[in-house]
């Protein structure tokens, strides 16, 4: 079969390779209809999250129709023909952390959990398509996968939406809306949204269903800025503008009062000697991270406020300012998307017409050209916010 | 790593080991009975008080060298001995210097046979010793399943190979017994009886080999129910006694730099059997339990028929 692999810093190969079979009782193997690239892919090809092999399969946003399923599945649970979409983090549903609905931080999906271990602490759940930290779990972006514990992970689609509505629940809707949801949003809210990516733009939208008064999107992307004034956003553009007097300017001074880093580790920076000091660090992976973004949001959060992180950082990051975190009793929230938490609630309002998904879909492409996807998703070439393929 | 002295259990048909430790009784019994006749009998004519005491300490020596030689043996016996016989030597040598002429051919006498006692003694316990390193490994985790019914899971010791990875078999010999059998990276079989020594519904299960083992362990494995009805906290205790030689040495690169990962790994692997059924396999570590975690892994892709067959081998 075709699969989108890794074969090295910043360059992917569509290559044949063989196609999945069970390897454990509870998996089934999909058929692909349709995947998608991802910011977090973006820092999988740059190389800044460790442990990739080159030839690994990337992709962990994927949707399609079941071929096979193993002996250990319940055939009223799954079936041959179910049309599913799989959520990214693979969880057991049985450990204490899925029992707490905290399924990215799945006790028992990782084989490679002695080394998450290592870098993390406690080690975190099994993700398709995203180094063996992860647990080398072959990605989506191919014509099939294998799908681990999928009786406990997968949501079955039975009404006729279109792939396009609902493929991201996979992964950047219910992320977008665990950023919206951990800001704890109360009436007269303003939210400010940093990076208006496919995930920001999500995270925006949740902050409005779940009440928020105003939503600020902050990026440099000028069409992404203003795909988000399109939905009723202000943006500001941080190239342009100082993005902390613009805050106080729309917050009466106050700042906002939930703050979402949907940057992450890669982020870029107006203030050009931070950043070259951070670039610097990162380049000899003496920081792994550029946290610019969550610098920013701290600094910026009205005291009391929420920041919710879920842009990635995979390491170390400097000059977090843990003054400001701590003196003005800010909360930190974050963490990889619990996505099965969330994925039948958003399915709700797919359905009743509450959100779009489809709205951050710029390019379609057949999966044979996944490298030219990449190019214009890493690049913002062409106006490129999300781009789907079709195996 | 420590050097240690092995309690040796193939000591127990060592006819030199016996044969000194009957010595020792010999020579105990008659200096604890009649400590004042032995002494005439090394020549000291008129034994004091302190000579008579002196003798029966030295004779009670021997009945305990004696008694764990017998009963007991281990090489450290062996090496009181070498202790004892170095005594001797000291009064010996002291009772020639300061003597008045009578009885000194009989002393003389004596501190030779003492000396040739000593040098076989010496030889015994440096022969007799095994260098052997001690390793014991702890892991702790959580399973949110009853102690009950975790300890069930674990007292089925056929189901041991399944998440420890160094085991390639436990079969069950008898209602307390169990023959194990070590996977092939030690290099050769490495096989041991094993007798459980403790078991408490959901409380503990202990187990040791028993003599005669290639390599000496013992183990157990703690349940205690976890504060929050959050299931049950195992604790596993392993201890090896890697011999020296050629087996210890592989045993040791098994083993690796750290050791404890390969435990909390097997108990990582317990905890998803008991959890999801079976041990979790990723393309990039497609061998389940045989996983060693090592890096760099094969590319995360689908197998090809022949790495799929190996891998479910
Ligand atoms: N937590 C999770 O479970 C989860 C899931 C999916 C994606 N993510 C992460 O979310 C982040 C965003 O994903 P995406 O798909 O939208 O990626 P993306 O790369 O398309 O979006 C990132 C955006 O941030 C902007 N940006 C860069 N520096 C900035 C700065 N200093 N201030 C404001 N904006 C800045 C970029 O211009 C870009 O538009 C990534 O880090 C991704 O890994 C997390
Ligand atoms: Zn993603
Ligand atoms: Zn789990």
């Amino acid at each position: 079969m075709k699969a989108n692999c890794w074969t090295g810093r910043n360059s992917v190969e569509v290559q044949h390779v063989p196609e999945p079979s069970i390897l454990n009782n509870r998996d089934a193997i999909v058929r692909i209809t349709s995947t998608a690239i991802c910011g977090s892919d973006l820092h999988l090809l740059d190389g800044y999250v460790p442990t990739m092999e080159k030839g690994d399969i990337l992709g962990h946003e994927f949707m399609g129709e079941v071929v096979e399923v193993g002996p250990g599945i319940s055939h009223d649970r799954l079936r041959v023909g179910d049309r599913v979409v799989v959520p990214f983090p693979i969880a057991c549903g049985a450990c204490a952390s899925c029992r707490a609905e905290l399924y990215s931080c799945c006790e028992n999906t990782n084989p490679n959990a002695g080394v998450s271990e290592k870098f993390f602490g406690h080690p975190t759940a099994g993700i398709y398509g995203y180094s063996h930290l992860t647990g080398g779990f072959a990605g989506g972006q191919a014509e099939y996968a294998r799908v681990v514990l999928a009786d406990a992970n997968v949501l079955k689609i039975e009404s006729d939406l279109s792939d396009e509505q609902v493929l991201f629940l996979s992964d950047i809707l219910p992320t977008g809306y665990m950023g919206a949801d951990m800001c704890d949003i109360q009436r007269g809210d303003v939210v400010a949204v940093w990076g208006a990516g496919p995930v920001g733009q999500f995270a925006m939208d949740s902050a409005r269903v779940l009440g928020a008064e105003k939503v600020i999107a902050i990026d440099k992307e000028a069409y992404r800025l203003d795909m988000a004034e399109a939905q009723g956003y202000t943006a500001v553009n941080f190239e342009s503008a100082d993005v902390r007097s613009a805050l106080l300017d729309l917050t009466g001074g106050r700042g906002p009062d939930k703050c979402i880093d949907a940057v992450g580790m890669e982020a870029v920076h107006g203030a050009s000697h931070i950043h070259l000091y951070d670039r610097a660090k990162q380049a000899v992976r003496s920081e792994t991270d550029r946290p610019h973004a969550l610098r920013q949001a701290v600094l910026s959060c009205r005291s009391g406020g929420v920041v919710s992180v879920i842009g990635v950082y995979g390491g170390l990051i400097d000059k977090f300012p843990a003054g400001a975190w701590m003196n003005r009793s800010l909360t930190l929230r974050t963490g990889q998307c619990h996505v099965q938490r969330y994925m039948e609630p958003l399915l709700g309002l797919i359905e009743q017409g509450a959100i779009d998904p489809t709205r951050v879909i710029t390019h379609r492409l057949p999966l044979a050209e996944a490298p030219t996807g990449y190019d214009l998703f890493k690049n913002k070439q062409d106006d490129c916010e999300k781009v789907v393929l079709s195996p | 790593m420590k050097t240690d002295i092995r309690s040796a259990s193939g000591l127990r048909h060592d006819p030199l080991v016996r044969g000194l430790g009957w010595a020792s009784a010999l020579l105990g019994v008659p200096q604890v009975a009649a400590p004042a006749g032995f002494a005439r009998a090394l020549g000291v004519e008129r034994p004091s008080i302190r000579h008579r005491s002196a003798t029966a300490a030295v004779g009670v020596r021997e009945l305990a060298a004696a008694a764990g030689l017998l009963a007991r043996p281990h090489p450290a016996w062996l090496w009181g001995r070498v202790g004892g016989d170095l005594m001797d030597l000291a009064m010996l040598g002291r009772a020639l210097r300061n003597h008045d002429g009578r009885g000194l051919g009989r002393t003389v006498a004596a501190t030779a046979a003492v000396t040739a006692i000593t040098a076989t003694d010496v030889y015994a316990a440096v022969t007799r010793t095994r260098r052997s390193t001690p390793m014991e490994l702890t892991a702790t985790t959580t399973v949110t399943r009853p102690p009950d019914e975790v300890h069930a899971f674990w007292s089925d010791l056929t189901r041991l190979p399944d998440f420890m990875a160094h085991l390639d078999e436990v079969r069950v010999t008898g209602p307390r017994t169990s023959h194990w059998r070590v996977v092939a990276p030690f290099g050769r079989a490495v096989e041991w009886d094993a007798e459980t020594t403790q078991d408490v519904p959901g409380r503990l299960i202990a187990w040791r080999s028993v003599d005669g083992a290639d390599i000496d362990n013992s183990g157990e494995v703690r349940f205690t129910p976890a504060p929050g009805d959050r299931g049950t906290e195992i604790r596993v205790t392993l201890r090896y006694d890697l011999p020296g030689g050629a087996l210890g040495a592989a045993a040791a690169r098994y083993f690796g730099e750290e050791p404890h990962q390969q435990l909390d790994d097997d108990l990582r692997r317990f905890k998803q059997i008991v959890e999801t059924g079976e041990v979790v396999r990723s393309e990039g570590a497609p061998g389940g339990k045989q996983a060693r975690g090592e890096f760099p892994q094969r590319p995360a892709r689908p197998l090809t028929e022949d790495e799929l067959k190996e891998a479910l081998a």
